[in-house]
C-alpha cells in the first residue's frame, strides 16, 4: 500500500518535471516556434488543403453548391475514366513523350558534361558553359514565339532553306508526326547545358590519382573516359535516371500547351493539358480531378518506388 | 602530348564550338531581326547580324500601354514572390536546422510529402476561388511561394554553417530573432542569392498560373501578353499564303522578335552576375539535397 502510494507520488513528481522542463523547453526556444507559423499556415493552406480538395473527384461537384453540399457518387467519375477512349489515347501520348524525352534528354547532358570536362583551356570552357546555361533561363513562351517562327511555312528559317532547295514548304506544327520531334529537340536544346551541371559536379569529385595512375599505364583518353570518368559518374546516373522514371506522367503542361493546336492533339494531348482542357475549359471539374487524382497517385507511387530502386544502390534520394 | 591526343581534342573543341553556337544562335536571330526592318527579315531570314538597321518595331511594341501594365505586373509579382519566399526559407530552414526543435521530424515529412503529391490543378483552383484570389496578382504569388526542395537546400545549408558563431552570440545574450538575422542570413548569402535567381527566374517565366487564375487583360504578366503577340501571329505564320499579309499585320515577326527581346533582356543581364552563385548552389544540392 505504503509503496504503490510512493509509486505514485513519483509519477506525479516526474510528469510535473517533465511538464516543467517541456515549459521552459518552449520559453526559452519559442522564437524558433513562431519562426514557424508563416510556413507552416503556408503548407496548410497552400499544399494541404487541395490534397484535400481532391476529393471532388468522388463528386458530382458544382462550383455553386461546393464541396459541402456537392452530390457524392463514389467511383462513378474513374469508371467513365477507364470506359473513355480518350483517356488512354491522353496515357499513351504521355507515355510515348516521355520516352523520348528520356531517351534524347537524359543521356545528352552526361554527353555534353565529358565533353567539357576534358577541356583543359579554362576560358574556352568558361565561355561555353555560360553560352549553354543560357537557354535556360527562357521561358516556354519565348521559345514556342521562336519556334513558330522559325517553323514558319510562309517565312521561317527552315522553310526558307526546304523551299530554297526547290522543295514545298512543310507546316511543320500542323502535322501531326513532327509534334514530338519538336517538343523534344526544344527541350534537349533548352536543358542541355543546365544538365551538366549536377555531372560535372559529379566528376569534380572523382579521384585525380586515377588519372595520374592510368597515364601512367599508357591509357588514352578515351579509355580513360570509358573506364574512370563514366564508372565515376555512374552513381549520379543512377539516381538521376530512377528519378526521372519515377516522373515519367510528368510531360511539362507549358511546352505542350503552347506548341499544340487542334490537328495535333491526337499526339500532343497529354495528361496534364488533357486535365485543364476537360476542367477549367469543358468545366467537368470533378471528371478533370479524377484525371488529376489518377495522376497524382500513380506519379507517388512511382516516385517512392523510384526511391526504394535508388536505395537498392546505395543511395537514398531524400 | 602524343598526336592522338590532339585529335581527341580538335574533335572535341570543334563539337563543343558547334553546340556552344547552336544555343547562341537562336538568340543572334532574334535580336537581329528585332533590329531590322520587316522586309529586309523576308528576304534574309536567317541572319546573324541586323539588315537595314531599324528601331521601328521597339517604337511601336513600346507604344502600346498593355505591355508596360504587363510589365509592372511582372515585376511586382517576381520582386513580392522573391522576397516572400526567401523570408519563408529563412524562416522555416533555420528553426528545422535544430535538433532541439520539438516536431522537428514531423514536419519535415510534412513537407516531404508536399513534394511527392499535390492536390492537382482543379483542386488548386477551387482553392484560388474559395479565397476569392482569381484574377488578383497574389494567385501568381502565392502558389510558387513555396518549394520543399529549396526549403531543404536552405536548411542543410545553415546546418553546415559554423556552430560555434551562434553559440558565442548566445552566451552573450542574443535572442533568437538577433542571431537570425545578424548571423544566419548574412552567413548565408550564398544560397539565398541561388534561391533568389532560382525564384526570379521562375516568377519571370511563370505562364502556367496566369493561364489557370488571369482573365482580366489589365492583370496579366508579361508571358500572357507576349502568348497574345504570338498567338495573333501564329495562326497566319501557321498558314502558306501568309507572307503577303505578314507585312501589314500588327504583329509581324519584327514586333514579335522585338517583344521576346524584351522579355528576354532582364533575365539574361542578370543571370552571368549570378552564375557563380547557382552552380555552387547547384552542387550544394547534388552532394547534400
Amino acid at each position: 500500500m505504503r509503496i504503490s502510494l510512493e509509486h505514485e507520488q513519483q509519477a506525479a513528481v516526474s510528469t510535473m518535471a517533465r511538464k516543467n522542463e517541456s515549459r521552459r523547453h518552449f520559453a526559452k526556444h519559442k522564437w524558433l516556434y513562431i519562426f514557424l507559423i508563416p510556413g507552416c499556415a503556408y503548407l496548410l493552406i497552400f499544399k494541404y488543403i487541395p490534397i484535400i480538395g481532391i476529393v471532388i473527384a468522388f463528386q458530382d461537384f458544382s462550383l455553386v453548391k461546393g464541396i459541402w453540399n456537392s452530390e457524392w457518387v463514389g467511383l462513378e467519375n474513374f469508371q467513365y475514366l477507364f470506359q473513355s477512349k480518350d483517356f488512354y489515347v491522353v496515357l499513351r501520348n504521355t507515355l510515348i513523350l516521355s520516352s523520348y524525352q528520356l531517351i534524347c534528354g537524359f543521356p545528352a547532358p552526361i554527353m555534353l558534361a565529358i565533353m567539357l570536362n576534358e577541356v583543359r583551356h579554362m576560358a574556352f570552357k568558361r565561355v561555353s558553359q555560360t553560352i549553354l546555361y543560357l537557354p535556360h533561363f527562357i521561358s516556354w513562351v519565348v521559345l514556342a514565339g521562336m519556334i513558330i517562327n522559325f517553323l514558319s511555312p510562309s517565312t521561317g528559317a527552315v522553310n526558307h532553306i526546304i523551299t530554297a532547295f526547290g522543295y514545298k514548304p512543310i507546316p511543320f506544327l500542323l502535322e501531326p508526326q513532327y509534334f514530338r520531334s519538336i517538343i523534344v529537340s526544344a527541350e534537349v536544346w533548352k536543358g542541355i547545358g543546365w544538365g551538366t551541371i549536377i555531372y560535372l559536379a559529379a566528376m569534380t569529385g572523382i579521384d585525380t590519382s586515377l588519372y595520374e595512375a592510368a597515364r601512367m599505364d599508357g591509357a588514352s583518353r578515351i579509355k580513360q573516359i570509358v573506364h574512370i570518368t563514366l564508372p565515376g559518374l555512374l552513381p549520379t546516373v543512377v539516381i538521376l535516371l530512377v528519378l526521372q522514371l519515377g516522373h515519367i506522367l510528368d510531360n511539362g503542361f507549358e511546352q505542350v500547351f503552347l506548341l499544340y493546336n487542334p490537328s495535333t492533339y491526337e499526339v500532343a494531348d497529354v495528361l496534364e493539358t488533357y486535365t485543364y482542357r476537360i476542367g477549367l475549359i469543358d468545366g467537368r471539374l470533378s471528371f478533370s480531378a479524377a484525371v488529376g487524382l489518377f495522376k497524382a497517385a500513380v506519379g507517388f507511387v512511382l516516385v517512392l518506388g523510384a526511391n526504394r530502386i535508388a536505395k537498392l544502390f546505395g543511395q537514398n534520394i531524400w | 602530348m602524343t598526336k592522338k591526343m590532339e585529335v581527341i581534342d580538335l574533335i572535341n573543341y570543334t563539337l563543343l564550338t558547334l553546340i556552344t553556337l547552336a544555343m547562341l544562335y537562336p538568340f543572334l536571330n532574334v535580336a537581329s531581326v528585332s533590329l531590322s526592318s520587316y522586309d529586309a527579315y523576308i528576304s534574309h531570314p536567317l541572319m546573324l547580324w541586323p539588315h537595314d538597321f531599324s528601331l521601328s518595331s521597339y517604337k511601336e511594341i513600346m507604344s502600346r500601354p498593355i505591355l508596360w501594365s504587363s510589365y509592372l505586373n511582372t515585376v511586382i509579382v517576381t520582386t513580392v514572390g522573391v522576397f516572400g519566399s526567401l523570408a519563408l526559407y529563412v524562416l522555416m530552414g533555420y528553426p528545422l536546422s535544430k535538433k532541439i526543435l520539438k516536431g522537428r521530424s514531423f514536419i519535415i515529412v510534412a513537407i516531404i510529402f508536399t513534394m511527392l503529391f499535390n492536390g492537382g490543378i482543379i483542386p488548386n483552383y477551387y482553392l484560388m476561388r474559395s479565397l476569392g484570389l482569381l484574377d488578383t496578382l497574389a494567385a501568381l504569388i502565392l502558389p510558387s511561394l513555396f518549394s520543399g526542395f529549396n526549403l531543404i537546400l536552405m536548411k542543410s545549408f545553415i546546418e553546415s554553417l559554423p556552430e560555434e558563431l551562434e553559440e558565442a552570440a548566445s552566451i552573450d545574450g542574443a535572442s533568437y530573432p538577433y542571431i537570425l538575422l545578424r548571423i544566419i542570413v548574412p552567413l548565408s548569402k550564398p544560397i539565398l542569392a541561388t534561391l533568389a535567381l532560382f525564384g526570379a527566374v521562375g516568377y519571370w517565366n511563370n505562364f502556367f498560373n496566369a493561364v489557370l487564375y488571369i482573365q482580366s487583360d489589365s492583370k496579366w504578366p508579361l508571358m500572357l501578353y507576349l502568348r497574345e503577340v504570338i498567338e495573333a501571329a501564329s495562326m497566319m505564320a501557321l498558314n502558306a499564303n501568309a507572307a503577303e499579309l505578314g507585312a501589314n499585320s500588327v504583329t509581324s515577326e519584327t514586333l514579335q522578335y522585338a517583344t521576346l527581346m524584351l522579355v528576354m533582356i532582364p533575365i539574361l543581364f542578370v543571370y552571368p552576375f549570378l552564375q557563380k552563385y547557382f552552380v555552387k548552389g547547384m552542387l550544394l544540392g547534388s552532394v547534400k539535397g
